[in-house]
């Protein structure tokens, strides 16, 4: 009896643990992608504006096939759409980074680059997963932001090394951003679970192959590494920074108003 | 063997239906050129159709599962369903050659053969023949073209601009 209720609990766990770890993916992808798109028609030219559009296109495909996974995980019958538009910013876990705000072009895409070097490195471990599902998403996310990170990579080298201007820019955004970056390295409770299950992938893990990658686009870029202390965290744990609610005021807008609209 | 006959008639008839529906973006191409069609499965009287999406965020998805399912319908399979599958991922290695040569004559350069995407920060982007002279000047004027799916180019002789299906 006893040994009955303590598996229980334990397939308990370990469902809510990839639930929770899917919801972490997904909300990445669908924060990120709303910031980027948020770029739509602002871009410094048409070009960067249909670039930009594009990658929130990818993350947005990402976010949706995410959710809609861990909707079915964590079986109460709701769809992506429930969990994008109907959920409040404490039950949303992705990373601080994800939700900062874009600044001018070259603090986004700063952000981006430092954010899709790490989920291109992320999706190839999770290639490999046990759980099937998730290596296929990750096995077409993979191709996605590895064509983000070189994209994104050579804007930042560009604009790095171009004007005074621009070098200042992008400097600042770096520094703005730095401090978020510990975060998406930090492993917890889930994320080791996952791991060990052959599921997810421990994200420290990743930390010295990224940050070798970082360091020599930077540096190349001639740009400085920012050194702090600080390193803000929670998001992951639905602490997030006052930006998240204004995202979900324009993400959510229709539904709230207009619940269950359709088009 | 008479129901055999019966079955690969009706077969025939799924194959036929869904050639016929086209991408929305690049209505040149079928769902079959294409390569997301997986796989039709027959189970007592209901059909089964297995796709594969090609960009995780391509738009075009939603519909093309949309028209697959009125395209059955027409072809007397009203209750049809759509399943997607991820796994193993679209690669463009799977439009097929007469899918290549419609994008060629569409106007679209064709995604060349290697899905390998992990090139180095700035080393050259694809040599692309242009598809209206053939000419190899050309030379990539965004990595992102018109849709998620595509690249924008220039021809250096006779000038046109055009789109190149990015290799994935």
């Amino acid at each position: 009896m006893t040994a009955a209720v303590a598996r229980n609990d334990q397939a308990l766990s370990q469902q809510d643990a990839l639930y929770d770890y899917c919801l972490r993916l997904g909300d990445n992808a669908l924060i990120l992608g709303q910031r980027v798109a948020e770029w739509t028609s602002n871009a410094p030219t048409v070009e960067l504006d249909i670039a930009l559009g594009n990658q929130a296109l990818d993350l947005f495909g990402q976010a949706r096939m995410l959710l809609d996974y861990a909707g079915r995980v964590e079986g109460k019958g709701r769809s992506e759409d429930d969990i994008a538009f109907l959920r409040d910013v404490l039950d949303f876990r992705n990373v601080l980074l994800v939700e900062q705000p874009n600044g001018d072009f070259g603090q986004t895409v700063v952000r981006q680059f430092l954010y899709a070097t790490f989920a291109s490195a992320l999706y190839e471990g999770l290639s490999q997963s046990k759980d099937e599902e998730l290596s296929g998403i990750a096995q077409k996310a993979v191709k996605e932001m590895a064509y983000h990170a070189r994209h994104n990579g050579e804007w930042v080298v560009r604009l790095g090394d171009g004007t005074e201007e621009s070098h200042a820019r992008v400097q600042a955004g770096l520094d703005a951003l730095w401090p978020y970056v510990h975060e998406v390295f930090e492993a917890d409770e889930i994320d080791l679970a996952m791991a060990e299950a052959g599921i997810g992938v421990d994200p420290a893990s990743l930390k010295d192959a990224w940050l070798a990658e970082v360091t020599a686009v930077i540096e190349r870029a001639t740009l400085t590494l920012p050194e702090t202390d600080w390193h803000p965290d929670g998001g992951k744990r639905g602490h997030h920074s006052e930006h998240l609610g204004f995202i979900l005021a324009d993400l959510q807008f229709l539904q709230r108003t207009y619940p269950g609209a359709q088009w | 063997m008479a129901e055999a006959a019966h079955r690969s008639q009706d077969e025939d008839a799924v194959w036929r239906a869904l050639e016929e529906v086209k991408d929305p973006e690049i209505p040149v191409l079928s769902v079959l050129n294409l390569g997301v069609v997986r796989a039709v499965e027959f189970s007592d009287d209901d059909l089964e159709v297995t796709i594969t999406p090609t960009y995780s965020g391509c738009p075009a998805m939603d519909m093309i599962e949309a028209e697959i399912k009125e395209s059955l319908a027409r072809a007397g399979y009203p209750d049809a369903s759509v399943k997607t599958v991820l796994s193993p991922p679209w690669t463009t290695d799977w439009i097929d050659e007469d899918g290549r040569a419609k994008l060629l004559e569409f106007g679209i350069a064709p995604p060349q053969k290697a899905t390998a995407n992990k090139r180095a920060l700035f080393s050259a982007p694809p040599e692309v023949a242009c598809p209206q002279c053939g000419s190899e000047n050309t030379e990539m004027v965004s990595e992102f073209g018109s849709t998620a799916c595509k690249a924008l180019y220039k021809c250096g002789d006779c000038l046109e601009p055009f789109d190149y299906f990015k290799c994935l």
